[in-house]
């Protein structure tokens, strides 16, 4: 043993114990019948379980539901992201206060944000009803609204995440271009299609990859928020199956399916950032 | 930047500006709110249309550390004798409730702040400590099929946690290491882990190999230039990644959800489980949520210019 694997092993052998191990543990399990909350023995029972979820209509709407998720969420953050970077992208006083404290909600507990923001959505007290004078509308307990009230909340939380990235672009983009650009009298739209865009466009990619894989998991935020069906995103359906239906094996199926996608996701996430370090 | 500063510019300038403190003001409206609810008498948290302006006053950080139990119509109490605190609890109508031997009852919150504590700063500190070491592993030596374990390494932290948790829970019940510390604790350390080796090697990766290797013609060992040089040279990097590790298992709440009910139960599962049945006491319950936020607000504030590095991962230095 040379001394580098003193420094790398010891690391590695923790991660497989435990998080390789108990993964294997479930792959086990995704092949049986098995209940965690009775005595019964664990029954093979082959591909079962995967062909009953593959073929649930009930299943796919879970996903149906999480991706209409994603994506209500990830473009509110770039739209809300972006716009505030470029806004914030100029020479101001008091910018790094301003800076700090548009990035304070994505530092919080989702649950606990979750928590505080059903008082805000509150249709007879909440402050966001009498702000904006919607009288008593009701964010989360109108079942086709409450998905977009949970999104909304996560735009709040998250939009800071994609200003942080994209201001970070926006400051590498060479200043010479932008003079250039005004010697040859180029107009506003022109400069930002031409230069801002596809020079920030690669750091703006790290950060939509990460906020889908981050947003394909959720649970805090809607499982505090909301109980509604249509509120029911894949992470909240895997954590009824397993820890109120009880359906161990069946529900360490559908994990393996989740697993599965979310490594495809990392796959590409990884392949960017390592050619942001590259650059 | 400009070349030529227009006067067109220079008003377009000044809206960005205005939009920008604007927006920042919206942004924090939620964060004010619940600071406000958390110093609000109870009858003024929810009220048609909400109270705005109003005089503050402590007595929801009262009752959020005391059990409390309703005055009975006829109850006789001595008020005049009683401290500061607990008139407080009188106005309200109700009164502290108290052991046989005239202790005073804690409520449930303080035990879940504490689990919190001894969680999220025991996990941070192994977390820290294993990645620093394994962070320099890999950014000073050739390690045969780095790329694929640091891929490795990440891609655990990536996966849901509520994919983890079936499994962990099962090895956990086994193991009686259900609602204890312990489970939970190994449970942050290897999802802390990760991100530390990620965010540490970018810093180690800084540090001037020569200062360690003059180290090493002076007849240091490996270890004791880890010790001697690199350590003090990475301090920096190691407060801030201690403090992400730290904000990330101080926040976490499926693993605990799942994990723990009672014993070990930190405060992100207990902090909505308040509002389950009749009308909840909002005051106590923001009060709760301000204690729980107030130090990642200032953790926030001591590492706003290590953020960019650590939501990137270590990837984005500037």
């Amino acid at each position: 043993m040379t001394i580098r694997n003193v420094f790398v092993i010891p690391t590695v052998l923790f991660l497989i114990v435990f998080n390789v191990f108990p993964l294997l543990y479930s792959l086990g399990y995704s092949f049986t019948d098995f209940r965690a909350s009775t005595k019964d023995p664990a029954n093979f029972i082959g591909l079962k379980n995967y062909t009953d979820l593959l073929s649930d209509p009930f299943i796919w709407r879970n996903f149906t539901i999480t991706a209409h998720y994603v994506m209500v969420s990830v473009v509110g953050q770039v739209i809300v992201g972006f716009g505030l970077a470029l806004l914030l992208n100029r020479q101001m006083p008091f910018k790094g206060l301003l800076t700090t404290l548009l990035l304070l909600p994505m530092m919080l507990s989702m649950a606990v944000v979750g928590l505080f923001w059903k008082l805000l959505y509150d249709p007879n007290f909440g402050i966001i009803n009498y702000v904006l004078g919607l009288g008593r509308f009701e964010w989360l307990a109108d079942p086709d609204f409450a998905l977009y009230a949970v999104a909304l909340t996560d735009i709040w939380m998250w939009s800071p995440f994609v200003m942080l990235l994209s201001l970070a672009g926006l400051s590498a983009v060479p200043k010479h271009l932008y003079e250039a650009a005004a010697i040859d009298r180029a107009g506003r739209f022109y400069t930002f299609f031409r230069i801002t865009l596809p020079l920030v466009a690669p750091i703006l990619l790290i950060a939509i990859i990460f906020r889908t894989m981050e947003a394909f998991k959720t649970f805090d935020l809607a499982y505090v928020m909301t109980s509604q069906p249509t509120t029911e995103v894949v992470s909240i359906r895997l954590y009824k199956m397993a820890f109120q239906e009880w359906q161990t094996g069946k529900s360490c199926a559908l994990a393996y399916i989740v697993l599965i996608m979310v490594l495809c996701i990392t796959n590409v996430y990884v392949k960017y950032l390592n050619k942001a370090k590259e650059r | 930047m400009a070349v030529v500063s227009s006067s067109g510019q220079r008003l377009g300038n000044r809206v960005a500006i205005a939009a920008v403190v604007v927006i920042t003001i919206i942004f924090l409206l939620p964060i004010y709110w619940i600071g406000s609810t958390a110093f609000k008498p109870r009858n003024l948290a929810t009220t048609a249309p909400p109270t705005i302006v109003f005089q503050p006053e402590i007595s929801p950080f009262v009752k959020l550390f005391t059990k409390r139990v309703q005055l009975k119509p006829n109850e006789k109490i001595d008020v005049a004798n009683a401290p500061w605190w607990e008139q407080m609890i009188f106005a309200g109508g109700e009164r502290i409730s108290r052991t046989g031997k005239g202790e005073i009852q804690l409520s449930g919150y303080p035990d879940r702040f504490i689990n919190s504590l001894i969680v999220a700063i025991t996990s941070t500190v192994l977390a820290v400590g294993m990645g620093t070491i394994t962070a320099y592993g890999f950014s000073r030596f050739k390690v045969k099929g780095e790329a694929d374990l640091l891929f490795f390494i990440l891609s655990t932290r990536m996966l849901p946690p509520i994919v983890v948790a079936i499994p962990m829970f099962l090895m956990y019940r086994a193991a009686g290491l259900n609602d204890s510390h312990l489970g939970l604790i190994i449970l942050y350390t290897a999802f802390n882990v990760s991100f530390a080796v990620w965010l540490m090697k970018g810093f180690i990766d800084e540090i001037p190999r020569e200062y360690e290797e003059a180290a090493l013609v002076d007849g240091y060992t490996r270890l004791e230039a880890f010790r001697k040089i690199v350590l003090p040279e990475a301090a920096t990097g190691i407060a801030a990644t201690a403090v992400f590790c730290f904000i990330t298992a101080w926040n976490e709440y499926a693993f605990a959800l799942i994990l723990t009910n009672k014993k070990a139960q930190t405060a992100p599962p207990f902090i909505p489980s308040q509002i389950g049945s009749g009308l909840p006491d909002w005051t106590v319950i923001a009060a709760g949520t301000f204690l729980f936020l107030l130090p990642v607000a200032i953790f926030t504030f001591l590492l706003r210019n290590h953020l960019l590095r650590g939501m990137s991962f270590g990837a984005i230095r500037k």
